[in-house]
């Protein structure tokens, strides 16, 4: 050994010896979501993401093939999502929200890290729970709600149900990463269709606790995937694929939307999006006016069904 | 048209020939099965026309802007014709961008000072009067109708006008009551509503989309289609008898640049369109990123599945009805027939015994069951798609029947031996072409009938109830026919899944497409 590197091992040895008292944290690696599995990026990318109170997290940038994967694993999870009968999927939601309060201080720091301020947080994290059981007591109302019976002038019986529309890909709200993200996809859940989410671009890191919530929950593997990653990349893909049956916009950036719009339009996809005056904020979702069905009925389907009455 | 009623007529011995003699090799020299028809027959109609005389056709009209009858800014006209002679009927005014920028004004300005602010309850009588006014000259719309659209009076006279007043009638109940149509939420209108509407149904799609505009508080813009005006230029009539405020209803003429220059004009709140799926993307990608609320009821191929368990009778007059109801142009017609393959010979055969007495010809007569194709153009889309299932190596038949001379018909077409890969089972092709395909279960049933890329429509035959709720649960279609087809009310909501659009329209669901909650 020369001179110089026993200089550099003792330098090494002072060091782990100043810390020897405090633990070494394991980082928590943020991946995808996808089919219920959790994969890095296929592409192998990821963007540093600068936290707020220091540090910094490697999130997955996720690919145009990362996102066909996704829909794969969505299309062939939504049959039995929209199976299964209300009331249980209202109880698998609800189970979600169990599971999001065990839970709750580590969504409190994820929102911490993106800048929010303790209390702020503390109240972010619970009002997503109970939106999620608002969300859960739905299920087995839509159809009373939204439906119903049609008195026609002629001898049929004639009835209209809602149905789940399918795959819906959600761009969920930029500014209100898990309010706002909860609400969005607890109404596409709800009325029983299966979700694509994009998360926010600049504060994934409650997306991916959900993901790992979500993951021990009762819902099954493909029916909610998240994707972490760049908006202007992925939102063209995102709206012209032809196996996506509904794309809600929500979080749409302004100058990604009129495209976002004719790429949903070539193939007759579902939007929902923002009203015209309404802000991506982080207050858009709270309190009672952020109990919106917007997102659950925009991918409903009204079938009406007639049937002859006689002997 | 009833389709759950067997034909009304007495029994005879079905004379059946066999398979190879009724089915064409290769078009065009087709073997036509005997009329049932013809002179000799006892089945023969002495003619029943209804006077052309009680349409009170004008010359010329304008467009309708602001109450009145105003003149294009271009000075154009276009001829419309009467698809069953090809003779001119009227001229109608080729409006333009500039005449839809006016019509827009004046809906804009009736909407802030006028609509949005008489009492809810006088809107609502203002659509009762519509209602009944369009009864008493029921006569009148029926035979414009008829005379503009080739549709046979029967239908106009039964099926189309009275829908459109019922539509009218119904939405006017909800026009003091929105509070109910959103409960929890304030209802509010979009403001200016452009609505374009298609030429198979030109009254009651009229009908279907100004009834729930008004009643929720919007004024409207409505382009028709160019070669069906006249009826909607009657209602023009209506409303100002109706004495309606000016520019609540404005109905302009034009080409399909208009209704593009209606849709993306940025005061325009809400687009409503029915018609082709190519046409309700081009309109969606047009106003992309405008904010508006759009609603599409675009094409269908829909499935009439006929098991084996079926009331064979009645579920032939349902594919029948299904197919042939004007003429088949319609966005929701049965134009492919599922049949289970276990009667599937018999069943065919019973189709085209039936098919060959069917009265083809003078839509102004009253016995007249299939009309005349709406135009030149729609023929020859038919004639290409029907050339294309010979091509493709399906079997095509079609009934001995004298068409007349002049004017557009088509006669009635059945293919058999169809792959699911072909045109003619894929293409809409908005004509009296059915397209046969046979299953074995049901499972094989539902997955033809869901493989298109329509969702308007569907049809069930069969006696078992469970299996009626069963299928019509996995049919990826809004509107399910059981036991009967084509049936129509305004307290129905009807839309599609897939690419024949989204938004419903009729009921509660059709009112909501109008409405803004905040």
């Amino acid at each position: 050994m020369g001179k110089k590197s026993g200089k550099k091992e003792s330098a090494l040895i002072a060091a782990v010896t100043a810390s020897d008292n405090a633990r070494l944290e394991i980082r928590r690696t943020p991946k995808l979501y996808i089919g219920g599995a959790f994969p890095r990026s296929e592409s192998g990318r990821t963007d540093v993401l600068q936290l707020a109170r220091g540090g910094s997290a490697n999130v997955a940038r996720a690919s145009r093939k990362d996102l066909r994967e996704a829909v794969k694993a969505a299309r062939s999870a939504a049959p039995g999502w929209a199976a299964r009968n209300a009331s249980l999927r209202g109880q698998i939601l609800y189970r979600v929200a169990e599971l999001m309060e065990g839970r709750a201080a580590q969504f409190r720091d994820d929102l911490i890290a993106h800048g929010y301020g303790k209390s702020e947080a503390t109240e972010e994290v619970a009002a997503s729970i109970d939106r999620l059981v608002w969300f859960a007591g739905w299920p087995d109302k839509i159809p009373a709600v939204l439906g119903g019976t049609n008195p026609v002038a002629s001898s049929h019986f004639v009835f209209t149900i809602p149905e789940p529309t399918g795959v819906v890909a959600i761009v969920a709200p930029e500014r209100s990463p898990l309010l706002g993200l909860v609400t969005r996809l607890a109404g596409v859940l709800a009325g029983g269709n299966v979700a694509i989410l994009l998360a926010s671009e600049a504060s994934p890191l409650p997306a991916v606790t959900l993901t790992e919530t979500l993951a021990v929950s009762d819902v099954p593997a493909g029916v909610v995937n998240i994707l972490t990653g760049r908006r202007s990349e992925l939102m063209p893909h995102l709206t012209r694929h032809a196996d996506i049956d509904g794309v809600d916009l929500w979080g749409c950036p302004d100058d990604l939307l009129a495209d976002a719009e004719r790429g949903a339009a070539e193939h007759v996809a579902r939007v929902a999006r923002r009203q015209h005056d309404e802000k991506d904020r982080a207050s858009a979702f709270q309190g009672e006016r952020g109990e919106r069905i917007d997102g659950m009925t925009a991918f409903l389907e009204m079938k009406t069904v007639w049937h002859p009455i006689g002997s | 048209m009833s389709s759950e009623q067997p034909p009304k007529r007495p029994e005879r011995a079905v004379k059946r020939a066999a398979p190879s003699a009724l089915t064409a090799a290769a078009a065009p020299a087709v073997p036509h099965a005997a009329s049932a028809l013809a002179a000799s027959s006892p089945w023969a109609y002495s003619p029943a026309p209804e006077s052309k005389e009680l349409a009170l056709i004008r010359p010329r009209y304008g467009l309708f802007i602001d109450g009145q009858e105003r003149a294009p800014v271009s000075g154009e006209v276009v001829v419309t014709y009467n698809p069953a002679t090809e003779e001119p009927l009227a001229e109608v005014a080729k409006g333009s961008a500039e005449d839809a920028d006016r019509a827009i004004t004046a809906a804009d300005r009736a909407h802030r000072k006028v609509w949005s602010k008489i009492e809810p309850r006088e809107r609502a009588k203002y659509l009762y009067r519509i209602s009944r006014i369009m009864q008493e000259r029921s006569r009148e719309f029926a035979v414009t109708e008829t005379l503009d659209s080739g549709k046979p009076i029967r239908e106009s006279r039964d099926v189309d006008v009275p829908l459109a007043a019922a539509h009218f009638w119904y939405y006017a109940g909800w026009a003091d009551k929105l509070q109910y149509a959103v409960p929890g939420r304030r209802p509010e209108s979009h403001g200016v509503v452009g609505q374009v509407i298609p030429w198979n149904f030109p009254l009651l799609m009229l009908a279907w989309k100004i009834a729930p505009a008004l009643a929720a508080g919007n004024t409207v813009v409505l382009k028709p289609a160019s070669t069906t005006p006249l009826t909607a230029l009657l209602f023009a009539e209506v409303c100002q008898q109706a004495d309606l405020p000016p520019g609540v209803v404005n109905i302009i003429t034009g080409p399909g640049e208009m209704g593009m220059a209606i849709a993306t004009d940025p005061r325009v709140a809400k687009v409503a369109f029915t018609g082709s799926t190519s046409v309700g993307i081009k309109i969606a990608q047009g106003i992309a990123g405008q904010g508006k609320a759009l609603t599409l009821e675009l094409g269908g191929k829909a499935a009439n599945i006929v098991f084996e368990d079926a009331a064979l009778d009645q579920a032939v007059e349902g594919v029948i009805n299904g197919i042939f109801f004007n003429q088949g142009e319609v966005c929701c017609a049965g134009s492919r027939l599922l049949v289970q393959e276990s009667i599937a010979e018999e069943f065919i055969a019973r189709l085209k015994e039936r098919m060959t007495t069917l009265r083809v010809g003078d839509p102004m007569d009253k016995n007249t069951d299939v009309g005349a194709i709406n135009s030149r153009a729609q023929m020859e889309t038919i004639g290409e798609l029907v050339a294309s299932g010979v091509a493709e190596g399906a079997k095509l038949w079609q009934p001995e029947c004298v068409l007349p001379t002049r004017g557009w018909f088509y006669k009635p077409t059945l293919f058999t031996g169809v792959a699911q890969s072909h045109r003619i089972a894929r293409e809409e092709i908005f004509g009296p072409v059915l397209s046969t395909i046979t299953f074995r279960t049901v499972d094989e049933a539902i997955e033809k009938a869901n493989n298109t890329a329509y969702g308007l429509s569907a049809g069930i035959w069969t006696e078992k109830g469970s299996r009626i709720l069963q299928v019509a649960a996995q049919l990826k279609a809004g509107v399910v026919w059981a036991n009967t087809f084509n049936r129509f009310d305004p307290t129905a909501p009807f839309g599609g899944y897939k690419e024949s659009g989204y938004g419903r329209e009729g009921g509660l669901q059709g009112l909501s497409a109008y409405l803004r909650s905040s």
